[in-house]
């Protein structure tokens, strides 16, 4: 691929009438479409969708994105004007926005704690020694599966005051709570039904890793007298910590796009104690109609984004195993 | 962590997976026996775990309030388009980032990969922008081009192309002497030998547009174009309380025909995720 400047795809460069194919005796220069240049020539139109796609459907929008950000435009008056950076000076008065960011944060450490420690329960649970755990591994992943609506809906129903849930806990005694009227609980009861509905691809992610765990460590660790729980945190843990960084990351960025389970269970409610970002957003935008706001909320969110996958990928070098 | 445990362990070990499971499989069946119940005992006290009057009322009535049939059709319809097209561009382009040498190759992969950082909620002001610029908005257009060209397919081209860098190279060589060209060898020796990843990647792709909730709200506004999970929040009464019977038979309907699929084809479903798709 290195003797050749010229680009690829100039098919009228040379003309060269009659010489798709190189004839066999052909004396004179060599023929323009060498193999190599034909297929060079193959593999940018195998990717030719793939690059439109990323300029037209990712880039451009980035671009604009920030184009907007520095625009008042409000599409009920028809107005869009240069306002350079006073959107972002905006976002320093909003005063929703600490509550939101607040909801975020909690929904997001609430959701990574809560999904990880249970996908890392069971998939150690299933890692046993045990007739049936291939069904219980079905069953902890079909959620995975279920239409994310119609899963929130179905917990809506359950988490209502005279729901089923509470229902049940009325059976045996206990008065519960109007789980989403309340502003801990709503928050709460976002986390859960997020980390029911997705727990299990993570929990598969760490039963392929626990089982790529040599066995001889176990026993050696036996034979030296080590308990159950240490033998977990040293031998484990570490062992599988490059799976435990990428479902981290997986299950952040992940956290911080929760839109359809808010906007079915609590629209943001009550008061603002659910709005987390990806749902301000949305309002800004699309129910508010001020684009130019939403536009920078979008930017807020990317910077988010980035920053903690960047964050998490740099923790690897201290705390993940070393890797192969 | 694979020992031999004692009977007493096992048991306790049994116990513990079976309180588990109740929140992973209540719900659905929840979903179904309330879909079947009148709307006098939705909330009857004690709970009924089975409908005692069970009835198909509420089936008929998603069809009366919604045109539910199209809606399927949309979703379903959508998904296929947006899996056979990401399975097109990815397995395209993945072949080629791996087994094609070209100048700027590296480079543009970067390019390409960069779309993963880039949560498609970023850029849902300006797509819609875009699409109203382009007289698409409150069609089916962004719902379908999205998701096959732009950030969502990026993770299928990877999986494609950590797929097809592991192919052993003798195979493409013998499809050379035998002068087969470029896409043939692509076409008839890769392609069929893709087919776990392959797999993956419909699974993860048709879940994906299956979910979609936020790009259809945004985009859609006529009824008889909503995909299912738009649909399925709006069965509210008068007073925009929810119909829950009817909202449930409507939920049960969109969830149970990819649960039995998944049943069937769990295997494919779990390993093929656990490997290759890591979107939830």
């Amino acid at each position: 691929m290195s003797q050749t400047d010229t680009g690829v795809g100039r098919v009228d460069h040379r003309p060269a009438p009659g010489r798709a194919h190189p004839g066999p005796a052909a004396a004179g220069p060599p023929p323009y479409w060498t193999s190599r240049r034909r297929d060079q020539l193959t593999g940018y139109l195998f990717i030719a969708p793939q690059m439109v796609g990323s300029a037209v459907f990712v880039i451009l929008p980035l671009i604009l994105v920030v184009w907007y950000s520095l625009h008042e435009w409000n599409v009920l008056a028809g107005t869009f004007e240069f306002v350079g950076t006073d959107n972002y000076a905006a976002l320093a008065e909003d005063t929703s926005l600490p509550s939101v960011l607040t909801a975020t944060g909690l929904f997001s450490v609430g959701l990574v704690a809560f999904n990880l420690g249970l996908a890392l329960l069971l998939a150690v649970l299933l890692n046993q020694r045990l007739r049936g755990t291939t069904l219980f591994r079905t069953l902890f992943f079909s959620p995975v599966v279920v239409s994310l609506v119609a899963w929130t809906i179905v917990w809506g129903f359950l988490l209502q005051d005279d729901g089923g849930i509470n229902g049940l806990l009325d059976t045996v005694g206990v008065a519960g709570p109007n789980w989403l009227r309340g502003e801990g609980t709503a928050m709460v009861s976002v986390i859960v039904v997020q980390v029911f509905k997705n727990v299990g691809l993570n929990m598969v992610l760490f039963l392929a890793a626990l089982q790529g765990v040599p066995a001889e460590l176990y026993e050696a660790a036996e034979v030296d007298g080590a308990s159950r729980a240490r033998q977990f945190w040293r031998i484990t843990v570490p062992l599988i910590s490059p799976t435990i960084l990428l479902t981290s990351i997986i299950t952040v960025v992940g956290s911080l796009q929760v839109f359809a389970q808010i906007a079915v269970l609590t629209q943001g409610g009550p008061g603002t104690s659910t709005t987390v970002l990806v749902y301000y957003l949305y309002q800004q935008a699309f129910q508010f109609h001020h684009f130019g706001y939403g536009a920078t909320l979008s930017i807020v969110l990317f910077a988010i984004v980035l920053g903690l996958t960047v964050l998490q990928w740099q923790m690897r070098k201290r705390w993940v195993h070393h890797e192969s | 962590m694979s020992r031999e445990l004692s009977p007493r362990a096992k048991l306790l070990l049994y116990g513990a997976l079976l309180v588990l499971a109740v929140p992973f499989v209540f719900p659905t069946w929840w979903m179904v026996t309330s879909s079947l119940k009148p709307v006098a005992d939705i909330f009857a006290f004690p709970p009924q775990l089975l409908p005692t009057n069970p009835r198909l009322e509420a089936y008929q009535r998603v069809f009366e309030l919604q045109p539910f049939g199209r809606q399927y059709l949309n979703s379903l319809y959508i998904a296929l388009v947006v899996t056979v097209g990401t399975l097109a561009v990815s397995a395209l382009a993945g072949y080629a980032f791996a087994r094609i040498r070209f100048r700027g190759q590296n480079v543009l992969f970067l390019v390409v990969l960069a779309g993963l950082l880039v949560p498609s909620e970023v850029t849902i002001v300006p797509l819609f922008q875009m699409f109203f610029a382009a007289g698409l908005i409150d069609t089916h257009w962004p719902l379908i081009l999205v998701p096959i060209l732009g950030a969502p397919s990026v993770l299928a081209t990877f999986i494609m192309r950590q797929f097809f860098i592991a192919l052993p190279g003798e195979l493409e060589e013998a499809a050379r002497v035998d002068g087969l060209g470029r896409f043939a060898t692509f076409w008839r020796i890769a392609l069929p030998l893709a087919r776990p990843a392959l797999g993956a990647v419909a699974i993860f792709t048709f879940l994906h547009s299956w979910n979609l909730y936020l790009e259809p709200i945004v985009f859609l506004s006529t009824p008889e174009r909503f995909t299912l999970p738009q649909a399925l929040t709006q069965f509210v009464d008068a007073y925009g309380g929810p119909m829950w019977n009817v909202q449930l038979a409507a939920a049960s309907m969109t969830a149970l025909p990819v649960l039995v699929v998944f049943v069937i084809a769990q295997k494919q479903f779990v390993e093929g995720l656990a490997h290759t798709g890591l979107k939830g």
